[in-house]
């Protein structure tokens, strides 16, 4: 029976991802970096689980001339839900820090490459509708050019660049999967020997 | 041959003359002589300068900022003058700025600056300028470069000597140029009686270091001289301030010959500390007046003037252990301390030397009642009592003197036209360089402190002739810029200037940039009575013949842009909030036909213009500051009716009339009458 338990190691590493998982419900997930001849400072949104931050209005504000919507947290369902997903993530792993059942670790980590993998799609979808669905009458119209920033990376949208990239909570989840996957080979690896 | 011979006698008796007058050939002119250094006053596209220079604007009445070495110019601040371009002095708010006892008084003619210090050295918070024809003291908010508070001085007349302040800014001071009768005395008396009846009068300004709130703590009344420039004691002197004086013979006609009689004149050293315990004392006469205090308040946008009706004046010619005159040649301009606080340098405009007088020397004197006679009532210090030595032979029409805190004091010559450096302790010329022309005054950066920064000095003059291209009778005015940091002084760049620079002053521009700037207003903390926090609550009312359009401006348009019902003779307001939250991005405000000015209103700020439309017809509005890609989209109209018509008062945004839509909706947004 001893075999089905997980390691001290694995549970050690449970714990740091408990504990990784509660922090990103603070920190921003994401952020886009937007520059600009008009401005070198640069400006800054954040995707926070349960909000937006960073420069929201000044963006909102020049995103009218192309005709985007203007973004607010509490048209995304996501805002309200994610951070929900992620505690339920953290009481997931209190479960299988309990009973120690390597099959529920390897589930657990199943559901959650899952998780990254449905919520870097959803993301997707959300910058494309940002990006595609513009205001008919908007005062700029330029021939086939949509705006949908980048999943990840740079792309230069009109006078705009933009730089997609994790923040502190999009590399803690990172983390979080690597930290899963080190648990699964250890665990996998002392269930041949 | 014997016309050869004479003619070559003819050339030797000529050269024997030349040899036996001594003839020199004519120096090369000194304008061609002199050379600059680009590298030295480069400043890359991009880069920052490494200093602020806070230059008076003279008859121009504002306040430029320049960076050096660059020399570049970045701001004209409006402090005494109206400015149309910014709307000073012209929209609702600011007005009241400009407020004085004698009524709205649009000029004024700024001579000085000073930086707000702690401990003797500049703090960055505030720059004041003075008022030398309607006399007022202004000060500026480095936060945002804007004038925040005027307060006019009673009993003056040409608030020259002014405004110099002490170390830790406790008193900005404001000595009067003209003696003029008291203003509680009948001033309707013959000039002639100006040996009874004119009166000097020194107002010490405290500042709140907090707030930099000003208010007249109290006044020196002193005999009828003519105060010119002054300079507070630092660091062992502190709590005495020194102030040239000029026309004691009191003269009140042909001053140019009737003032320049004495080989002396004064510098009145005053312990304002003791003054201070006369008025804890009690001994201070308050005194009824009338002077105006005009604040502006950074979150309703709005300035407020207040009429103050009384001053305590405490008199040094009847108070002991105040005031004392120190004999100094000859109509003394400067009035100058060194940093350590122990010398102070008269530079009398006719004076053939540089007196030095040193404190300790001063205090000695008057702890022996070294006096040589009295001053109506004031003790004369013997000269040689507090005379520390005298600068020989140093140039012709000494000004003004600032120091580099290495031991040298730089002294302007207007009749030689030249900076002269030399030696504080041993009193020794050590290098002259010219000016072009006739230079006034100087300024190394806390050159006027106990820590100058002695890397550059620039010279303010008052003559440019040729140095530029010329401009017709009126032409640039013009500073220079020196490099001091080695033995030789270097010319290294002239630039223009607006009006005419007087005094100036400079600080590290980190100390300015990183003061805690505003690059907004923020819209949460705007209390303007008449504020429209975001398009929907825009809205235009009629109260009697008042028609208040409540306005705001966002890119790229106002709401509301469309309004009629308007009539001629109504009184419109356009109070015009700008809800840009975003850095660098102003709006303006202009209709055909206003009388006054434009608005130009920064992010998060209200700005109000009163416009009295005085015919019928259609009036467009638009936004004056190019603020974007849209900016010349940005505009609408008003539509004026005669007086009396009943056209319904109604106003929108967003609704044309060739929308069936909007055709639909009638007549669009509330009509309230």
């Amino acid at each position: 029976m001893h075999h089905l338990k997980v390691s001290k190691f694995t549970l050690f590493l449970g714990a740091l991802i408990l504990l990784l998982l509660i922090i990103s419900l603070f920190v921003p997930l994401w952020r886009i970096e937007l520059d600009a001849p008009q401005y070198p400072e640069g400006l800054l949104l954040l995707i926070y689980p349960s909000k937006l931050g960073g420069d929201v209005d000044i963006i909102n504000g020049l995103n009218h001339y192309i005709g985007m919507e203007t973004l607010h947290a509490e048209n995304f369902i996501e805002f309200t839900v994610l951070q929900y997903i992620i505690g339920g993530y953290a009481l997931l792993m209190l479960l299988v820090l309990f009973t120690k059942k390597k099959l529920y670790y390897y589930g657990y980590t199943a559901l959650f490459v899952l998780f990254g993998i449905i919520a870097m799609i959803d993301f997707w979808r959300w910058e494309y509708n940002y990006g595609h669905n513009l205001d008919p009458n908007a005062a700029i119209k330029v021939q086939d050019m949509t705006y949908q920033p980048p999943l990840i990376g740079y792309k230069q949208l009109l006078n705009f660049g933009a730089y997609s990239i994790p923040d502190i909570g999009g590399w803690i989840f990172i983390a979080v999967a690597c930290l899963l996957l080190i648990g699964c080979i250890k665990e996998f690896k002392s269930k041949i020997i | 041959m014997n016309k050869l011979q004479s003619k070559t006698g003819y050339y030797a008796i000529l050269a024997i003359i030349f040899i036996a007058t001594g003839f020199h050939c004519k120096p090369k002119n000194a304008a061609t002589a002199a050379t600059g250094d680009a590298s030295k006053s480069y400043i890359a596209p991009g880069k920052y300068d490494a200093y602020y220079n806070f230059v008076s604007g003279g008859f121009s009445g504002q306040m430029s900022v320049y960076g050096l070495p660059s020399g570049r110019l970045f701001r004209v601040i409006p402090v005494f003058s109206v400015d149309p371009e910014k709307g000073y002095g012209y929209s609702e708010e600011t007005k009241p700025m400009l407020n004085t006892s004698h009524g709205f008084v649009p000029w004024d003619d700024l001579h000085h600056v000073e930086m707000s210090q702690t401990n003797g050295e500049i703090n960055g918070k505030w720059v004041f300028g003075n008022a030398n024809n309607s006399p007022r003291v202004a000060r500026i908010n480095l936060k945002t470069f804007r004038t925040d508070e005027i307060i006019e001085l009673p009993n003056s007349a040409g608030n020259h000597s002014s405004p110099f302040g002490t170390e830790n800014s406790e008193y900005i001071v404001a000595g009067t140029r003209f003696s003029v009768p008291p203003d509680n005395a009948n001033g309707d008396v013959p000039i002639s009686s100006y040996k009874q009846n004119f009166k000097g009068h020194i107002s010490f300004i405290s500042v709140n270091p907090e707030s930099g709130a000003m208010d007249i703590a109290f006044q020196l009344k002193t005999p009828g001289v003519n105060f010119d420039l002054a300079r507070c004691g630092r660091a062992k002197s502190h709590g005495w301030f020194f102030f040239s004086c000029y026309n004691t013979e009191q003269a009140n006609t042909l001053l140019e010959v009737n003032a320049s009689q004495k080989d002396k004149d004064f510098v009145l050293a005053v312990n304002w500390k003791k003054a201070e315990e006369y008025l804890k004392a009690g001994q201070g006469e308050k005194v009824k007046v009338k002077y105006a205090h005009n604040k502006y308040d950074e979150k309703t946008h709005t300035a407020i003037s207040e009429m103050r009706t009384e001053v305590t004046v405490l008199d040094i010619s009847k108070l002991k252990d105040i005031a004392y005159f120190i004999p100094c040649p000859k109509s003394p301009h400067g009035c100058d301390v060194d940093p350590t606080g122990e010398y102070i340098v008269g530079s009398g405009k006719l004076a053939a030397v540089i007196p030095v007088f040193s404190f300790d020397k001063i205090q000695k004197a008057i702890a022996d009642k070294n006096f040589e006679t009295d001053y109506e009532g004031i003790p004369v210090i013997k000269y040689d009592a507090a005379l520390y030595g005298e600068v020989q032979k140093p140039g012709l029409g000494p000004l003004h003197t600032e120091f580099d805190g290495k031991g040298n004091a730089y002294t302007s010559f207007f009749v030689s036209s030249e900076i002269v450096k030399w030696n504080i302790k041993d009193l020794k010329v050590v290098d002259r360089v010219p000016t072009y022309y006739s230079v006034g005054h100087l300024c190394i950066p806390g050159g006027n402190t106990r820590k100058p920064s002695p890397k550059y000095l620039i010279a303010y003059n008052k003559i440019t002739k040729d140095r530029y291209l010329p401009t017709g009778p009126e032409l640039a005015q013009s500073a220079q810029l020196f490099d001091i940091s080695g033995d030789k002084m270097q010319m290294i760049l002239d630039f223009p200037t607006i009006g005419e620079p007087h005094y100036a002053q400079a600080a590290p521009a980190e100390l300015i940039k990183g003061n805690g700037q505003y690059k907004i207003y923020k819209i949460d903390e705007n209390n303007h009575p008449y504020v429209t926090k975001s398009e929907s609550e825009s809205k235009v009312v009629r109260e009697g013949n008042k028609v208040h359009v409540y306005m705001t401006s966002i890119r790229s348009h106002f709401a509301p842009d469309n309004i009629e019902g308007v009539r001629v003779g109504d009184e419109v307001y356009f109070h015009v909030t700008n809800l840009e939250q975003d850095w660098d991005v102003p709006h303006g405000f202009g209709v055909k036909g206003a009388t006054n000015a434009e608005l130009l209103i920064m992010p998060g700020e209200t700005c109000t213009l009163k416009w009295v439309p005085e015919r019928s017809g259609m009036f467009p509005i638009y936004c004056t500051d190019f603020c974007s890609a849209l900016h010349q989209e940005m505009q609408g109209y008003v539509r004026v009716s005669p007086a009396g018509s009943n056209v319904p008062l109604t106003f929108s945004v967003g609704k044309n009339t060739s929308d069936p839509k909007a055709n639909a909706n009638a007549s669009n947004g509330d009509s309230i009458q």
